[in-house]
């Protein structure tokens, strides 16, 4: 197990390095001129554009530097936005919000899909079943980039359910429609692949051992079945990840939650290639931890898989 | 905590005095998109305490089928039990509601079944799956169900039982994880206990090995036990009483000594020269010819006509032969047992 994670973590290193050099490729090298860039219509003078070819190393080949940037980075100097933002303080700011988000919307998504994909394999074929059907087939038609201006319309500002938006204060209450929302991305394909997988467990032969040991229906399905069945769940859930990020990029956007999405939107419409490597930087981090830790939780749900 | 024990004395009907276990005229079909599939055309037989019964026949024969009919477990739908009793001291189980039915599964009838591999939940320790029973039935605490387990594995013969109690099923041999099953089926002191083909997985020093460990099980423990397979030879030095089953119906019932010796039935008879035996060493073994029937559609009169060298006319004409009792505890469903048995 140990070398199995010390394995892991060297693989990450190399994913990280790739992954990041991609980004800084495309936001740095594709660049006419970035000093103009950072200026919009104004004319640069000689000294400014000199010292931001100073700053910025510009002078010098690509590789250089990305060899600069990743220093810095991993010393923990992400370095200013072009507006002069510091980037560190800009990501601390973000990331609470937009990790509060994302698991409201792990959490919502999950606890649904469980429990809606369980009672629908228990009733399958039965009223119950199909409805639930239809549901995620509407919602995998769906789109994020609609449901979520809808649903702000209609639950936001119609009905007034909840707050529209959540730019000033974000708290578990402005934060519910947008991850509800956000969760709408993953709740389908969590429910389907749980409901086929408790049918598939229902069928086993351990259920009929339990079964003829005499335990209610109710201790068969909830302890012997659902277990087995979330394995696959699990799985899905880690891969999921990248889903929910980007539908976290479109659904700060909508809900005008200041998150790493928000930022990274803002960052990528200005053209502002210090703000998008570093957030993409530490996107690229959290993502490959958190698919360790999903590897893990899989392993500990599972004890026939043993990482060597 | 409930006391379990005490409710089930007060099952209603229950006597003490009457058979331990009793199938009469069993019936159990499975409505299928194919048509449906008479799995169980009128078993009957009975079970007596510390006596062994083996449930004989090839496969597809509805030998399962009965088991779970027995125990309650059989998937439904498809399969639905139309008609029969299976009385246990006198009270119909069939009869009664699910949740009286489910305190008599592993209280009073246990049961083990084939592939114990895959008859174990493979994500909880063997620890939890036998600390489970004490739990729930008779509500015992996490720390003495747990030693309750370590003595079950002890019983059945376990090397290092408080070690391997938190091992998982994976991690345990064919033979050891078959132990574990009859561990299992034995944790609430059951008085029957039925094993479906329990060594057909296993290799044959380990057949023999779990085949004496039951035996003795039984013996210490008094139990009625239906053991169930397809191979005559495994039945012969256990065995009391074997009965034959042919499409659902058992055909032939006898002690073990009188059907080895004088089977009344062709069936039997066939499926006696069909097993390779050490005196007959270098004779041909005759397999029985033709296919079992197909349970949507069984063939009138006698179901085993189409393959049968004694077959007359009477034989293809419904109704199909009676259970014919041809001596004191011995009876077969043949019209022509006398010419079988060579009078
Ligand atoms: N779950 C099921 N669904 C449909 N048919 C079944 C099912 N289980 C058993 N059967 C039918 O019952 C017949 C007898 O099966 P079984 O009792 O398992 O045979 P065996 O004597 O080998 O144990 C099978 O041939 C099959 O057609
Ligand atoms: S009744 Fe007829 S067909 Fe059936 S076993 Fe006897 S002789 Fe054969
Ligand atoms: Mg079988």
């Amino acid at each position: 197990m140990f070398r199995y994670i010390v394995r892991r973590l060297l693989q990450m290193i190399l994913t990280f390095f790739g992954a990041t050099f991609v980004v800084f490729a495309l936001m740095f090298a594709n660049q006419d001129d970035p000093i103009q860039a950072l200026a919009g219509e104004k004319p640069v003078s000689a000294s400014l554009r000199a010292a931001l070819t100073e700053r910025y190393h510009l002078d010098e080949g690509f590789l250089s530097q990305y060899w600069y940037y990743m220093s810095n980075l991993l010393t923990g100097d992400l370095g200013v936005t072009l507006t002069g933002r510091d980037i560190s303080a800009l990501l601390a700011e973000a990331w609470p919000r937009t990790l509060q988000l994302s698991l409201m919307a792990i959490v919502l998504a999950a606890v649904l899909a469980v429990t809606a994909g369980v009672w629908s394999a228990i009733r399958r074929g039965g009223a119950l079943d199909n409805g639930i059907l239809a549901f995620t087939l509407l919602l995998l038609a769906m789109p994020i980039v609609v449901l979520a201006p809808v649903a702000q319309l209609v639950f936001g500002m119609e009905l007034g359910w909840f707050p529209a938006t959540a730019s000033r204060e974000i708290s578990f209450y402005t934060l519910m429609l947008p991850a509800i929302v956000l969760a709408t991305t993953v709740v389908a394909t969590q429910l389907r692949v749980t409901r086929t997988s408790v049918v598939e467990n229902l069928r086993a032969d351990y259920v009929r051992t339990a079964r003829a040991k005499g335990l209610t229906p109710r201790r068969v399905t909830w302890v012997h079945v659902l277990r087995n069945s979330l394995i696959p769940v699990i799985t899905l859930i880690g891969v999921d990840l990248g889903t929910l990020m980007s539908g976290a990029l479109v659904t700060e956007e909508v809900f005008n939650i200041p998150g790493v999405g928000f930022n990274l939107a803002r960052g990528i419409r200005n053209e502002d290639g210090p703000l998008v490597v570093g957030f993409v930087s530490i996107l690229v981090i959290v993502f490959l931890v958190v698919n360790l830790i999903v590897d893990l939780l899989y392993a500990a749900l599972d004890p026939r898989i043993r990482y060597e | 905590m409930t006391d379990i024990q005490a409710s089930m004395d007060v099952l209603p009907g229950l006597d003490p005095r009457a058979p331990l276990l009793q199938i009469n005229d069993l019936h159990v079909e499975f409505r299928t998109r194919d048509g449906v599939a008479k799995a169980v055309n009128g078993a009957s037989f009975r079970l007596s305490p510390g006596e062994t019964l083996a449930i004989l026949g090839e496969s597809g024969c509805g030998k399962s089928v009965t088991a779970q009919a027995i125990m309650g477990i059989l998937e439904s739908p498809p399969g639905h039990i139309t008609r029969g009793e299976v009385r246990y001291r006198g009270v119909d189980l069939l009869k009664l509601p699910e949740h009286e039915r489910r305190k008599v599964r592993a209280n009073k009838i246990a049961m083990i079944f084939q592939d114990a591999l895959s008859a174990l939940n493979p994500v909880y320790t063997v620890g939890f799956q036998l600390a489970e029973l004490f739990r729930a039935h008779r509500g015992m605490s996490r720390a003495d169900a747990k030693n309750r387990a370590i003595g079950l594995l002890d019983q059945v013969r376990i090397p290092a039982a408080r070690a391997r109690i938190n091992d998982y099923p994976h991690q345990f041999s064919g033979g050891m994880r078959q132990r574990v099953m009859i561990a299992m089926a034995l944790a609430l002191d059951p008085e029957v206990l039925i094993a479906d083909e329990p060594t057909t997985a296993l290799d044959v020093t380990v057949q023999a090995q779990i085949m004496s460990l039951l035996a003795e099980l039984q013996r210490q423990r008094n139990m009625g036990l239906i053991l169930i397979t397809h191979d005559m030879g495994v039945v012969a030095d256990v065995a009391d009483r074997i009965s034959v089953m042919y499409a659902g119906r058992v055909i032939e019932e006898a002690p073990v000594y009188d059907i080895y010796a004088r089977p009344a039935h062709p069936y039997t008879r066939a499926l006696l020269e069909s097993i390779p035996r050490l005196d007959l060493k270098g004779h041909q073994l005759t397999a029985i010819r033709g296919l079992p029937p197909v349970l949507t559609d069984i063939p009138s009169g006698c179901a085993f006509n189409p393959r049968c060298r004694y077959a007359k006319d009477p034989c293809l004409q419904d109704p199909p032969p009676p259970a014919y009792a041809i001596a004191p505890h011995r009876t077969a469903r043949c019209h022509f047992f006398r010419e079988v048995l060579g009078e």
